[in-house]
């Protein structure tokens, strides 16, 4: 190959690349599907995970039986009812009623205070609360007692603000980089890593592919147009688009969602870069191996997307999975970029914290790069 | 080497024990239409592969457009037009996008691309469907069309791998006026096809069996030399001895 091409004909060259890139923008810009999954995927993403798939607990339905009725039971109540955890139905009539309810899921969680629950306060032994919840979904069922025993708690504090109790030990809990629990701020670095792999990976390899079965790419080969400039002009548009999804997925989580940048964004920015570059490696290399649309993008959903969900960490913790499962999360590019996003952006660390992340990633990039235009040279001959 | 736009010599390529192209030797002058005959399998797309710059032969000589095959394919390929039997436009393109994109792809100067594109447009008589898709129009439109991008460069050689598969005939003759317009301007015409009428346009035909060229000469000749008055005998009585099963 001849690099040292004369300014002329690196002229010609540059022109040659820009006409490509340009017809490169017409097949997306005209295609109803390449479109709707480069910008509607992430919008209707952005909101899945961020609304419909959140994990916290919210709007959850209770009802009472107060079968004391006195000013304690009432506040009790009260305290309840005004935390934006629960709904409150009406008042339950008896312990078939409960079940009944249950079953047809209006609401998850009973609270029965037994009778004389306000003079039993003062008495030694205390007043007694029964709290039955509905454990089908043991998530919820643990995090709605949670809520209910710190109310009552709570309440119980305010009773005796001069703790008569000698020995009493109060836990002050923080939960540090996300204090108001907000369950998105968690999926937002996992959708953009899996965002990426879609319009990179998939949209990538599928466009080579399609120039396969076309026969538009003999076309190209024939022509003075070099091989690898082919890869260049097909990366490159993805490259563009893949950014402003980028910039798109921050917009949406910031004022959509109310999620803060606490890092660098330029920092977020370049290792967005660099792992859209490994996902463009990926791509091209699927392509190179695959003849058919179908199967280019069969590999990327299933070899790619699949690993993404579950090896990265956003959906399911790392720490819990069988070791094998550990050990392959370890070739997972998204897994590194996951962490480093999480780490810049919602812990507001810099360079110095992801450094190690980066290199790994680089490396994978440069790794996967140097075999698909390998395999793509190959081909060739 | 005056004049020879492509020349062979022994040209061989070999797969392993298997030679798909076997010591192929012609010779194909400046402007003429040569025709590249032979079934399926016989090794004419390995053979055009070669003279393409798309890959190396194993042993023998070539150049094309005077240009060695082993050293010079950049410039072979910035010499010659292509064209597959596949349909070779963007069918999302405009037909104006897609002269201009493969009008770019070989570095022809943007001005140059806007006077000629204006012209060919004109001459296919497609002025209405300039800024219309491609994808819509019909398959004898589409192969015209694409002829007219393979040769828009001005190549001094054009390949056509099975150009007019699937067309109707009005159509093909149509095509092939296109082609002898090509070669009057000077362009050499290098042409494969299944179709026998076809293959008496042609100035000369090679007919391939089993990775040999068996019979290289103009129709007539090749008609007087089997005794046959149609092309379709000559082509038969040659090609029913090969071992090669078609694929």
């Amino acid at each position: 190959m001849n690099w040292h091409a004369t300014p002329k004909e690196q002229q010609i060259n540059m022109k040659r690349l820009l006409a490509f890139i340009k017809k490169e923008f017409y097949h997306v810009f005209r295609d109803k599907r390449t479109l709707l999954i480069l910008f509607g995927l992430p919008i209707a993403q952005i909101i899945l995970f961020g609304f419909a798939l959140s994990s916290e607990v919210k709007n959850i339905g209770i009802a009472f039986q107060d079968n004391s009725h006195d000013i304690h039971t009432e506040k009790i109540i009260a305290k309840i009812q005004s935390s934006s955890y629960f709904n409150v139905e009406n008042p339950i009539l008896n312990y078939k009623d409960i079940e009944n309810r249950f079953k047809d899921g209006s609401i998850k969680c009973a609270v029965i205070f037994s009778s004389n629950f306000g003079s039993d306060l003062q008495r030694p032994g205390g007043a007694k609360i029964q709290v039955i919840a509905d454990a089908s979904d043991p998530n919820t069922a643990t995090i709605v007692t949670n809520y209910l025993t710190a109310i009552v708690n709570d309440y119980q504090q305010q009773l005796n603000p001069t703790a008569k109790l000698n020995y009493q030990i109060i836990p002050e809990l923080r939960q540090l980089y996300n204090e108001q629990q907000n369950g998105s701020l968690n999926f937002i670095p996992g959708v953009i890593a899996l965002i990426f792999m879609i319009v990179s990976t998939a949209l990538t390899s599928v466009s080579v592919v399609r120039e396969k079965e076309l026969g538009t790419m003999e076309i190209l080969l024939v022509s003075p147009f070099k091989p690898i400039m082919v890869l260049i002009a097909k990366a490159i548009p993805y490259l563009v688009l893949s950014l402003i999804n980028f910039i798109l997925i921050l917009f949406l989580s910031v004022y959509l969602l109310h999620v803060e940048i606490k890092g660098s964004f330029l920092l977020l920015f370049a290792e967005s870069i660099l792992f859209i570059i490994t996902c463009l490696s990926l791509g091209l290399l699927i392509s190179n191996v695959t003849d058919s649309q179908q199967t280019a993008m069969l590999i990327s959903m299933m070899g790619m997307m699949l690993p993404t969900l579950i090896l990265t960490g956003f959906m399911f913790p790392l720490e819990n999975m069988p070791w094998i499962f550990r050990v392959i999360s370890h070739a997972v590019p998204s897994r590194y970029y996951y962490s480093i996003v999480k780490s810049v952006m919602l812990k507001g660390l810099g360079f110095e914290f992801v450094w190690k992340e980066t290199l790994i990633l680089a490396g994978m990039a440069a790794f996967l790069l140097t075999i698909a235009l390998k395999k793509f040279k190959i081909r060739l001959s | 080497m005056e004049n020879k736009a492509i020349v062979c010599k022994e040209l061989t390529k070999q797969f392993g024990d298997f030679k798909a192209v076997d010591k192929i030797s012609f010779e194909v002058s400046e402007g003429e239409i040569f025709g590249f005959l032979g079934a399926n399998g016989a090794g004419k797309t390995t053979a055009m592969r070669i003279l393409c710059g798309l890959s190396y032969p194993t042993s023998g000589e070539a150049s094309v457009a005077g240009f060695d095959v082993y050293k010079q394919q950049e410039k072979i390929k910035k010499n010659i037009g292509y064209m597959s039997q596949k349909f070779s436009l963007y069918d999302n393109l405009t037909i104006l996008e897609n002269i201009e994109f493969y009008g770019g792809v070989y570095g022809v100067s943007r001005p140059e691309i806007k006077e000629r594109s204006t012209e060919l447009v004109k001459m296919l008589g497609l002025e209405k469907e300039a800024k219309k898709l491609v994808g819509g129009l019909p398959l004898g439109w589409k192969q015209k069309l694409a002829f007219s991008v393979a040769v828009f460069h001005r190549p001094k050689i054009v390949f056509l791998d099975e150009p007019t598969g699937g067309v109707d005939p009005i159509t093909r003759r149509q095509f092939w006026d296109m082609i002898y317009e090509a070669a009057a301007s000077g362009i050499t015409v290098f042409v494969t096809t299944h179709y026998m009428d076809e293959a008496e346009y042609c100035n000369r035909i090679s007919i391939m069996v089993d990775g040999r060229v068996e019979a290289i000469d103009s129709p007539a000749e090749l008609k007087k030399r089997f005794n046959t008055t149609s092309m379709d005998e000559v082509f038969y009585e040659l090609a029913r001895n090969a071992q090669r099963a078609a694929d």
